[in-house]
């Protein structure tokens, strides 16, 4: 990163960022399209199958029975398998109830069950796809170009700690301290409810990476200060103070003007 | 109320103090008053709480020459915390708590618990006072000629109401305006923005293709030349005024705009600086179109020219004319129309 | 020569080295026996300047690390997220006391802890003179201090916030250049001189380094001190109770009792700051990232004095001005941020002056006043408060929010009418409140307390008894001074000639009035006599239970230590006592 910061002016530097990121994702394109074998499209074709009858029973209500839409639900054509993967795997699909939006609950379908929903929808339009060990290797990546990159897209909404935030109308960014590497990495691709795309055209993998990085560092980060106060910044920290604080100082200052048995 | 007031038993008082107990209020007796044992115990628990005190402040600085600065600890309750910091904060903490807490039982326990009682005076002067005031005053006044020499006591008054302007005048140049002289509200009215100059990534300086942004999508990005500007104006000016969002949204979509066809193909870049305060806004909601302040909470509505549907600010989100350049990149295709951020006066 | 003489001598050659030079033995001689009331609401004010001692104290230190420049450097300290980022030289050395200097974290955590407790403290200890009615003549002067204080303690707290230049701080910094913006006329220009041009600029953090390192704390030092004589001089207040009046004080001397206690305290609050700082988290400034002025969080919130402020932008609606379209009036900004706070802090300063002229005193007070005894100004106390907590509250909303389930929407319209209709009802109620106990107070005086315990008389009738209340609680409550409201002026004096402040003196009639009309008045002397008469005779009647009791003991006033006859009793006996050994 001190090279990035340091060679950020250059104006080699985009092109060359670009190029860098263009050859990553060619290759691990090619990686993933060479390792398909006739086998696993068959084994493919029987998810899709299975994700459809899932897809009728759990999903067609709201989604529509061709995943057209309906009044109740949006269409999944083209949201890809990412979002759908996304959506069952941290139970906010199916909807437990309407309201501002769906909440992250216990997931209803099996692993399994959620894949197989995924590659049904998958196979009706193209749209982001699941992503692969590779893409979600956050090994390398530097953390504190993730924080610049999370500070610049996320904490807007999801609060610099990653404790999440409110917006309109009872809708918020959810906390991220639970979120796995690729949840963050399918919530990025795919956009689900209120919150925009970062496609891999604007937001590079290795960049998403960074930023998985530093998210990963976030939940695991210790606290040098002593205790967070859940690290939701001056209201939590006014709330200790008017109440642990002053109790503890008013609590002395009354027992010095108690007599003495 | 008779009865209530303490009565003139002064007699047996400390006159030279210049206090005397309350009279006839009951008074209990303290353990360590009647019990010597009592007392011996008192003294030692407040003997004990100096003497931990000692003890912290050596932790304290044993603490701090040993512990490695950034050790971490898990301690129950705190979580994984700094052990440096915690350590210190304890052993200082409490160093310095048992001394207040030794002489606040030392009071509360061996020293006299009598309340006692002290006459208030009158705070205004006696009268005597008052008038050797004014004899003084009047001498100073005759003896200096303050009521005579008129011209000295006007010429004075002028002085001294003039000569604070010195020191204020000064201030003036806690800015001084660059070349071409022009006004802060002309400086506030531009941006970096121009016909043709490529949108990028921040903080990754890309240029953009629109397919490389998907309905749906938002990117926050700055001016091409934004980093050489900073390096050579040496601060981020520039920045404050130049960043913006572009987000895509379905052209079906997009109700109104700044000005016709400002869009590409359902792109849309407003400015990221709030028109209330200031603040950076891009929590954008890719279904409502919304765009959320977090200082205030103003919403604006991008599908709807950025006009404002909720909070304080009084002013739509400038919107930024975009297209492509000739190699299919994003480009603005002027300035704003009208001046980003918070309001002015001359801004009319 | 045993240890204590030894200091003695010490101190006593010093004593006089020094008295022979600036004649200190006579300000001992008249002072170390002052005398100074006990009471834990008097320590509020303490706690305000033991805090800001631990800021100085803590401050010092932080200036030998802190470096007010907002020149770019490439981070390269010990906290790794960082690591290889461009920030200003501020924030790096502000991460540098954090993680590179040993204890910096401490002294940074303890000197915003104490800074947030000095104002808390400083508003505390307001609520306290002003429920108490302590800021009436004479000490006037000193409440208009402390209204100063508590401003320059803002100022204070707001310039320290701001220098981290961390994201957070940095997103204060911009709302307030967007507030000196909203001026009309100047503000434009004002912006420019305070950010040398435009925004973020480049010496902005110098500038307020001196602003928060220097002038402000050399003013608050200097009012301090003043705030401190005036006390000093004065004589504190004190509350009503036996053998208090208003020509007196009752309490401790300075030396020994008052020195151990006051100084106590110092340590105990010095030591649950430490404490606290080395304990608690606050203001991670390490997570927030460095200041960009396109960057920000969510949650992006000012410390809780400067939370009103923020919750009252966020309640305005967006009205704004525009003048011939040449110029604009930021409703929206000017009253939140500089109309209201301006009408608050001038209605506190003054509130005394307001208050002496309707009700028309001129007496000095030294006894204090109890909350219950002037309805009318405790009410307006507890408006004013639920004011400023409304306001509080919208400056939280969106943590309100997320916390409870509910929308930020909601929530602002909520206080949007809320500000304008609880604060009046708060006031009604709480006037009723203070009556109610004024009332109950005059039925305890008249027929004692309930004592709970139920006598069978010997025709039958059941009765429960009533005692007489203590000898405190009676003090205390005869301690209420009746006001009756100023009389209603003539339109033209005996001699038919008009009375031309005849509109001026009805204000004052009908607010006086306001004021004191509903007040429940003292019983009277002959009242008291004919209540206690009675319940000596109810006491009598159970008086033959009480037969077995040990005839030796008697209780003391309030649930201390059992006395045997012969001990020295009151405070007189005792300090006679003392004085004979």
């Amino acid at each position: 990163m001190k090279f990035l910061a340091a060679h950020r002016r250059s104006p080699l530097f985009a092109p060359s960022l670009l190029t860098i990121a263009l050859v990553s994702v060619g290759g691990a394109y090619a990686v993933v399209s060479s390792s398909q074998t006739a086998q696993a499209a068959d084994a493919g074709q029987v998810a899709i199958d299975e994700g459809n009858k899932l897809y009728l029973t759990g999903c067609s209500s709201c989604h529509g029975m061709q995943a057209q839409g309906t009044t109740n639900g949006p269409t999944l054509l083209g949201v890809g398998a990412a979002s759908v993967h996304f959506q069952v795997a941290t139970g906010r699909m199916p909807l437990a109830a309407p309201g501002a939006q769906a909440m992250a609950k216990d997931p209803q379908y099996t692993a399994d069950e959620t894949a197989q929903l995924a590659a049904y929808v998958a196979s009706l339009a193209p749209g982001p796809a699941i992503p692969t060990a590779e893409q979600l290797d956050y090994e390398d990546a530097d953390i504190a170009e993730g924080g610049v990159l999370f500070r610049v897209n996320c904490a807007q909404c999801h609060q610099a700690a990653g404790q999440g935030g409110a917006l309109t109308q009872g809708k918020y960014a959810p906390s991220l301290m639970e979120a796995t590497p690729q949840e963050l990495y399918e919530a990025m691709v795919s956009g689900p409810q209120s919150m925009p795309v970062f496609s891999n055209g604007t937001l590079p993998v290795e960049e998403k990476q960074a930023i998985i990085a530093y998210v990963s560092e976030l939940q695991d980060a210790p606290n040098p200060g002593g205790l967070s106060l859940g690290r939701l910044g001056p209201v939590t920290e006014g709330l200790f103070l008017w109440t642990a604080v002053f109790a503890a100082l008013i609590g002395a200052a009354v027992w010095i003007g108690i007599k003495a048995r | 109320m008779s009865d209530l007031t303490p009565n003139d038993s002064h007699a047996n008082a400390p006159e030279r103090l210049g206090y005397s107990p309350v009279a006839d209020v009951p008074h209990a007796l303290r353990m360590a008053d009647t019990d010597p044992k009592a007392a011996r115990r008192a003294e030692r628990q407040i003997a004990g709480m100096f003497m931990l005190s000692m003890l912290l402040t050596i932790a304290f600085v044993v603490g701090y020459m040993t512990i490695d600065k950034t050790s971490i600890i898990y301690i129950p309750v705190f979580g994984d915390v700094g052990t440096s910091t915690f350590v210190l904060g304890l052993t200082l903490g409490a160093a310095i708590f048992l001394i207040g807490a030794g002489a606040i039982q030392w009071a509360k326990k061996l020293m006299p618990d009598v309340e006692v009682v002290q006459d208030r005076h009158d705070l205004a002067s006696p009268a005597s006072a008052d008038q050797e005031a004014l004899a003084n005053y009047e001498r100073g006044k005759s003896e200096s000629g303050f009521a005579r020499f008129k011209l000295i006591r006007r010429t004075l008054i002028g002085a001294l109401v003039l000569f604070p302007i010195a020191l204020l005048i000064p201030l003036r140049d806690l800015w001084t305006a660059p070349a071409g002289s022009p006004s802060p509200a002309d400086l506030l009215s531009v941006t970096l923005w121009h016909d043709g100059l490529r949108i990028v990534t921040d903080p990754s300086l890309m240029p953009i293709k629109p397919e490389d942004l998907p309905i749906g999508g938002l990117v926050s990005a700055i001016p091409e030349d934004l980093e050489e500007v900073q390096e050579l104006e040496g601060n981020m000016n520039a920045r404050t005024k130049a960043a913006i969002i572009l987000v895509r949204m379905d052209p079906s979509d997009i109700r109104a705009q700044q000005g016709d066809g400002w869009d590409y193909q359902g792109i849309v870049a407003y400015s990221k600086i709030c028109t209330h305060v200031g603040c950076p806004t891009a929590l954008y909601e890719q279904r409502t179109h919304h765009l959320l302040c977090p200082c205030h909470q103003s919403t604006f509505d991008l599908a709807d020219a950025g006009n404002v549907v909720f909070g304080p600010a009084a002013r739509r989100m400038p919107q930024l004319p975009i297209g492509v350049d000739e190699e299919g990149f994003l480009v603005a295709r002027s300035d704003f129309a009208e001046p980003v951020g918070p309001s002015f006066w001359e801004r009319g | 020569m045993s240890e204590a003489s030894t200091i003695e001598k010490a101190g006593g050659g010093v004593a006089t080295y020094v008295d022979q030079r600036v004649g200190s033995n006579k300000f001992l001689a008249r002072n170390l026996g002052k005398v100074f009331p006990d009471h834990w609401s008097f320590m509020l004010g303490e706690i305000a300047l033991y805090s800001f001692i631990v800021v100085l104290i803590t401050g010092t230190f932080l200036t030998f690390f802190y470096k007010p420049s907002m020149i770019e450097v490439v981070y390269d300290g010990s906290y790794v997220p960082l690591k290889g980022i461009l920030m200003s030289e501020a924030y790096a050395s502000s991460l540098d006391i954090s993680f590179d200097i040993r204890g910096g974290l401490l002294i940074r955590q303890m000197h915003h802890w104490a800074a947030l407790i000095f104002i808390a403290a400083m508003a505390v200890h307001m609520f306290r003179v002003f429920f108490t009615g302590a800021f009436r003549k004479p000490r006037e002067f000193n409440w208009l201090i402390g209204v100063v204080l508590v401003t320059l303690g803002l100022i204070a707290g707001f310039s320290g916030y701001s220098l981290p230049d961390d994201l957070l701080s940095g997103t204060g910094l911009q709302i307030t250049r967007g507030i000196a913006q909203a001026v009309p006329i100047i503000g434009t220009w004002a912006t420019f001189l305070i950010f040398d041009g435009q925004f973020p600029g480049n010496d902005f953090i110098s500038r307020l380094y001196s602003v928060h390192i220097l002038l402000v704390p050399g003013l608050i030092l200097a009012l301090v001190t003043v705030h401190l004589m005036l006390v000093w001089t004065q004589k504190h207040t004190q509350f009503p109770g036996p053998g208090r009046t208003n020509e007196n004080v009752v309490g401790y001397p300075l030396m020994p009792v008052y020195m151990a206690k006051a100084g106590g305290f110092f340590f105990i609050v010095f030591g649950i700051i430490a404490l606290i700082g080395g304990l608690v988290t606050i203001n991670p400034i390490w997570i927030f990232g460095p200041f960009m002025p396109d960057q920000v969080s969510a949650g992006s919130q000012p410390d809780w004095y400067m939370g009103f402020l923020d919750g009252a932008l966020r309640m305005m609606p967006n009205w704004e001005t525009n003048l011939f379209d040449w110029w604009t009036i930021s409703w929206n900004i000017l009253i939140p941020a500089v109309i209201v706070p301006g009408i608050l802090f001038t209605g506190l300063a003054l509130y005394p002056f307001i208050e002496a002229w309707v009700t028309g005193d001129k007496k000095e007070h030294h006894l204090l006043d109890r909350p219950r005894n002037n309805p009318t100004r405790t009410g307006f106390g507890v408006m004013a408060i639920t004011f400023y907590g409304l306001l509080w509250i919208g400056g939280g909303n969106d943590i309100i929010a997320t916390s409870f389930d509910l929308t930020i929407n909601s929530i602002t319209w909520f206080l949007r009418i809320a500000i304008f209709v609880i604060p009046p009802i708060m006031f009604v109620v709480t006037r009723r409140i203070c009556l109610g106990l004024q009332r109950r107070d005059r039925d305890k005086l008249l027929h004692g307390y309930e004592s709970g315990r139920i006598l069978r008389l010997p025709h039958g009738e059941f009765i429960e008894v009533h005692e007489p209340i203590s000898i405190k609680d009676k003090a205390v409550i005869m301690s209420k001074t009746d006001i009756t409201p100023l009389p209603a002026p003539e339109r033209r004096d005996a001699a038919g000639v008009r009375n031309k402040r005849f509109h001026l003196q009805n204000v004052q009639h009908k607010l006086s009035g306001f004021f004191y009309a509903e007040n429940i008045a003292k019983p009277s002397a002959a009242e008291i006599e004919a209540a206690e008469h009675h319940l000596a005779h109810e006491v009598a009647l159970e008086a033959p239970l009480h037969a077995y009791e040990d005839a030796d003991q008697i209780d003391t006033f309030h649930g201390g230590v059992l006395h045997h006859p012969g001990m020295p009793q009151t405070n007189a006996e005792q300090m006679a006592e003392r004085t004979q050994h």
